[in-house]
C-alpha cells in the first residue's frame, strides 16, 4: 500500500492583518453623464443604471444609458472633430496632447488602480502594479508613433479613416480603453468608446482626464449602455471602423452587421490557450507561470492558459505543486494588498463559471480547489483544477472566462502540437522547456497570436496582440496597432 | 557512494519574479510583531573575524539571551555562532541556557585543507561543546564537476558530528548561477545535512533572495519526497528587519507552519538583532529610538 505523501500546512498562527489600500483619496461622482463633445451630458431618456461594486454588491454610482439618439450625437460630434483640425494637425502636435494624456494618468494612477479595483472586483497588485502602468504605458508608447508615421509605413502616405466606434470588455476596463483609444488618436481618428456596463467608472475618469488634457472637443466621446448601446454604434452608417474586444458570440453578430456597409473592424475575441509544460522545463517557476496563466484577474482573461498540457513524468509533481501553490492564494477585499484574487466580475459570470464547473463534473472531470474559506457577500470563485477531463470535454474546448484550469497529460511533441491546436480558437499559448530548440518549434506550430516561452501573460505596447481562427483579426499594439486606424495612400 | 544527479533547471528571471510577489506582502501591525519576535528567536547572534577575542565571544554570550532586558517578554537567539577556538569559551558563558553553540568548521571559509583536517576539527569542536557544526562544501570541486566528492565529504562529516546539527554552508556566491545553487542543495540534502546554508559571508554575494527561494524549493521537494525536513540558514547581508520579514514571508508560502521555528529556520546575522529589536519597541511606542539605546555587542 502506498504510503502517504508528505504534506505541507500553510495555515500558520502567524497571519498577515489586513492591509487595504485607502479609498480616501478618490473621488467617484454619484451620478455619471454621458461624455459627449466634450461635456458631460444627460442621455437623452434621462435614464440611468447601476454599477455595483462585485465584492460588496453596494452600488458604487449611477451612469447614463445611451440611447441610440445618444451614439447619434456622439457620433456627429466625432465627425465634427475629424473634419476640424484635429486630422489636419501637426502628428507631433496630436502627439503632445497624447503625451499629457498620459502623464495625467501616471498622477492619478493610484486613484484609477482604486477605482478599477472597487468597480471591476480585480485585486489591488494587479491594477496598481499591472493594469494602470500598461495604461499609461500604452499612451506613451502611441504618442511616440504621432509624428513618426512615415517611418511607419515608407513609402506610403497615412491619411485617419475617420470616426472610430470602440467596444471594450470588463475584464481589464481602463486598459482596453487604451489599447483603443491611443493609437487611434496617433494616426488622427476620432472615437466613440463604449465601455462595459459593469465596469464603467475608470473610463468616465479618463474622460476628466481628457477635458483635464485639452482634447478638442469630440476627437473621443465617452458613452455609457449595454449590448444595445454597442449595437447602436456597430450599426451607425456614419462610423467608418468598429474595434471590438470581447467574446467570440459578440464578434460574430459584429461580423454579420458589418458585412457588406464597408466598414473596416478589428475583432479581439475569446480563447482557450493551450499552457505546454515539458518535463525539461523550470518546475517551480513553471507551477508559478500556470498559477499566472489560468488566475491572474480571476481567469477574466481572453489569453488565459486555460488548458493545460503537462508532459506525462511530470504530471504528477507538477499537479501536486500546484495544489500546495494554490493553498497560499488569498482570496478576498480586492483592496487589499496582499489579496492575491479578487472578485468574480458579475453575478452572471459567477453563474456561468458554476455552470461549467457543474458541467465538467457531469462530464466525468474531477476537480480541486483551494480550501481558502471565500466572503459571504459578493461574487466569489475559488481556483479550480480540472483533471479527468479530455479533448471532448467541453470544460476543455470552450472559454469559462473564471479561474477554472483543464489539465491533461502529453507524450510526444506532436501530440501536444495537435492537441493544442485542436480548438476553434488561437489567441496565446505558452511553453516552458529549457531546451531552446524545443521553444521555436513550439511557437511556430502552435497557431496563436502570441505564445509566450517561459513566462505568461506579459504585455508590452510595443508587441502586437490579436488572435488567429474564432480569436479575432488584425493586431493593437506596436507598429501592427497603428494598420487598422490608417488609409495608406 | 554514488550520487544521483538530477538536474533541476532553475529559471533566474522566474525565481526573480516569484520573490517580487512574495516581498510585495504587506506586513503591518500585531502581525509584524509576531514576525519580529520569530525573527529573533531564530537568529544565530555572530562573529567571525580574525580578532575575535574571547572577551567579544563573552560579550556577545550575554547579550544572546540579553537582548534588551528593558522590554519584557523578547525571546532569546537561537544561537551563538564562532570559530572552533572560541567554542570552549562561549560553552562556559552559555552554562545554564538553551541557547545553541554552533561553530563554523573545516576550514572556514574556503574549505581548502585535507579531509583528514577538516574531520580533526569538526571532532574537536563537538568535543569541545558545539552542538551546531557550520561546514562549508568545496566549491572547487564542486564546479569541477566532482559531485561525488562534495556528497562523500558532506556524509563523512555528518558522521563526525554525531548529535551535533550539520549545516552545510553552499558559498552560493562562488556557485554563481541558480542552476548551482539547487544542484548543490540536492547534493547537501541528500548526504545529510540537517541545515543547508547559503553563505560564509566572507563572499559578496551572500544571501540572495532568489538563492533562498532555490533552496527552500529544493528542500521542500526532498521532504516531499522522503518525508524529512531540513533546515535552511541564510546568512550574510541580512541586517534589516524589512529583509527578515519578507524572509519569513518567503518560508511561509514555500514551505508552511511547520518551517517557522528555530529548529528548521535559522538567520546568520550580527548586527540584524538589533534594528529587530529597534522595530519592536517602534511598534509598541510608535517612536524609533536613538540606536544608542540598543547594546552592540
Amino acid at each position: 500500500m502506498a504510503k502517504a505523501s508528505p504534506t505541507l500546512e500553510f495555515d500558520t498562527d502567524w497571519e498577515y492583518s489586513s492591509a487595504p489600500e485607502s479609498t480616501d483619496h478618490i473621488q467617484i461622482k454619484p451620478q455619471n453623464e454621458l461624455f459627449i463633445n466634450g461635456d458631460f451630458v444627460v442621455p437623452s431618456d434621462g435614464n440611468y443604471f447601476d454599477t455595483i461594486n462585485p465584492a460588496s454588491e453596494k452600488t458604487l454610482s449611477k451612469v447614463g444609458h445611451a440611447t441610440a439618439d445618444d451614439v447619434d450625437k456622439a457620433v456627429k460630434a466625432a465627425r465634427k472633430a475629424v473634419k476640424g483640425p484635429w486630422s489636419k494637425m501637426d502628428g507631433a502636435e496630436r502627439g503632445k496632447y497624447i503625451f499629457r494624456i498620459a502623464r495625467l494618468i501616471q498622477e492619478k494612477a493610484r486613484e484609477f488602480a482604486v477605482i478599477e479595483s472597487m468597480d471591476g472586483g480585480k485585486p489591488i497588485r494587479e491594477s496598481r502594479d499591472v493594469d494602470i502602468p500598461l495604461v499609461s504605458a500604452h499612451f506613451f508608447y502611441y504618442a511616440g508613433w504621432a509624428d513618426k508615421l512615415e517611418y511607419a509605413f515608407p513609402g506610403k502616405d497615412t491619411t485617419p479613416i475617420g470616426v472610430a466606434g470602440q467596444i471594450i470588455p470588463w475584464n481589464f476596463p481602463l486598459l482596453m480603453a487604451a489599447w483603443k483609444i491611443a493609437p487611434a488618436l496617433a494616426t488622427g481618428n476620432a472615437v466613440v468608446l463604449k465601455p462595459a456596463e459593469t465596469t464603467p467608472l475608470t473610463a468616465l475618469k479618463l474622460a476628466e482626464v481628457l477635458q483635464e488634457a485639452d482634447l478638442p472637443p469630440g476627437v473621443v466621446n465617452i458613452i455609457t449602455g449595454a449590448g444595445k448601446t454597442g449595437q447602436a454604434i456597430v450599426d451607425h452608417p456614419d462610423v467608418d471602423k468598429i474595434a471590438f474586444t470581447g467574446s467570440t458570440e459578440v464578434g460574430k453578430m459584429i461580423m454579420r452587421a458589418v458585412a457588406g456597409t464597408g466598414k473596416r473592424y478589428t475583432l479581439e475575441l475569446g480563447g482557450k490557450a493551450a499552457n505546454i509544460i515539458f518535463e525539461d522545463a523550470p518546475i517551480d517557476q513553471a507551477v508559478e507561470g500556470i498559477v499566472n496563466s489560468i488566475f491572474f484577474n480571476q481567469g477574466h482573461v481572453c489569453c488565459a492558459g486555460s488548458r493545460l498540457f503537462v508532459q506525462e513524468s511530470i504530471a504528477d509533481t507538477i499537479i501536486s505543486k500546484l495544489k500546495d501553490r494554490m493553498e497560499t492564494l488569498i482570496i478576498g477585499d480586492p483592496l487589499d494588498k496582499n489579496t492575491d484574487i479578487g472578485a468574480i466580475n458579475s453575478k452572471m459570470q459567477l453563474d456561468k463559471i458554476k455552470m461549467y464547473v457543474k458541467l465538467g463534473q457531469k462530464e466525468g472531470g474531477t476537480i480541486h480547489q483551494s480550501s481558502y474559506s471565500l466572503p459571504k457577500k459578493g461574487f466569489w470563485y475559488a481556483p479550480t483544477l480540472f483533471t479527468d477531463v479530455s479533448q471532448s470535454h467541453r470544460v476543455v474546448q470552450e472559454e469559462i472566462f473564471g479561474p477554472v484550469l483543464a489539465i491533461q497529460t502529453f507524450r510526444t511533441v506532436d501530440e501536444v502540437i495537435t492537441k493544442a491546436n485542436n480548438i476553434p480558437y488561437g489567441l496565446s499559448g505558452g511553453v516552458w522547456t529549457d531546451k531552446g530548440s524545443k521553444i521555436f518549434k513550439i511557437s511556430k506550430a502552435v497557431r496563436a497570436g502570441v505564445v509566450w516561452a517561459n513566462t505568461f501573460n506579459k504585455f508590452d505596447p510595443s508587441s502586437p496582440f490579436g488572435g488567429y481562427k474564432e480569436s479575432g483579426m488584425g493586431r493593437e499594439g506596436g507598429l501592427e496597432g497603428l494598420m487598422p486606424y490608417v488609409n495608406l495612400v | 557512494m554514488i550520487t544521483s544527479v538530477y538536474i533541476h533547471p532553475i529559471d533566474q528571471i522566474g525565481a526573480q519574479e516569484r520573490v517580487a510577489r512574495l516581498f510585495s506582502r504587506s506586513i503591518k501591525k500585531e502581525s509584524k510583531v509576531h514576525a519580529l519576535k520569530m525573527a529573533l528567536s531564530m537568529i544565530d547572534l555572530t562573529t567571525l573575524e580574525g580578532k575575535d577575542s574571547s572577551g567579544k565571544v563573552k560579550q556577545l554570550c550575554y547579550k544572546a539571551s540579553h537582548l534588551h532586558d528593558q522590554y519584557p517578554d523578547l525571546p532569546s537567539v537561537a544561537a551563538i555562532c564562532v570559530y572552533p577556538t572560541m567554542v570552549p569559551i562561549a560553552k562556559k558563558a552559555l552554562e545554564g541556557t538553551s541557547i545553541n553553540i554552533a561553530s563554523v568548521a573545516t576550514a572556514f571559509p574556503s574549505g581548502m585543507s585535507s579531509m583528514e583536517n577538516k574531520l580533526d576539527e569538526v571532532k574537536k569542536v563537538v568535543d569541545d561543546g558545539a552542538n551546531e557544526v557550520d561546514m562549508v562544501i568545496s566549491r572547487g570541486k564542486f564546479l569541477s564537476g566532482e559531485y561525488d566528492y562534495v556528497a562523500d565529504e558532506i556524509s563523512q562529516i555528518k558522521d563526525a558530528c554525531e548529535k551535533a546539527h550539520l549545516k552545510v554552508i553552499l558559498e552560493t556566491g562562488e556557485l554563481v548561477t541558480l542552476d548551482n545553487v539547487r544542484l548543490a542543495s540536492d547534493i547537501a540534502l541528500n548526504a545529510g545535512a540537517d541545515f543547508i546554508k547559503t553563505s560564509t559571508g566572507k563572499i559578496s554575494p551572500a544571501a540572495t533572495p532568489p538563492v533562498v527561494l532555490v533552496m527552500l524549493e529544493a528542500i521542500r521537494d526532498h521532504y516531499k519526497k522522503t518525508g524529512k525536513k531540513i533546515g535552511m540558514k541564510p546568512a550574510g547581508g541580512i541586517s534589516k528587519a524589512k529583509q527578515a520579514i519578507q524572509y519569513l514571508v518567503m518560508v511561509r508560502e514555500t514551505l508552511g507552519k511547520d518551517w517557522l521555528t528555530p529548529d528548521l529556520f535559522r538567520f546568520g546575522a550580527s548586527s540584524l538583532a538589533n534594528d529587530v529589536l529597534m522595530q519592536i519597541v517602534k511598534q509598541s511606542t510608535g517612536h524609533y529610538q536613538s540606536g544608542n539605546y540598543f547594546s552592540i555587542d
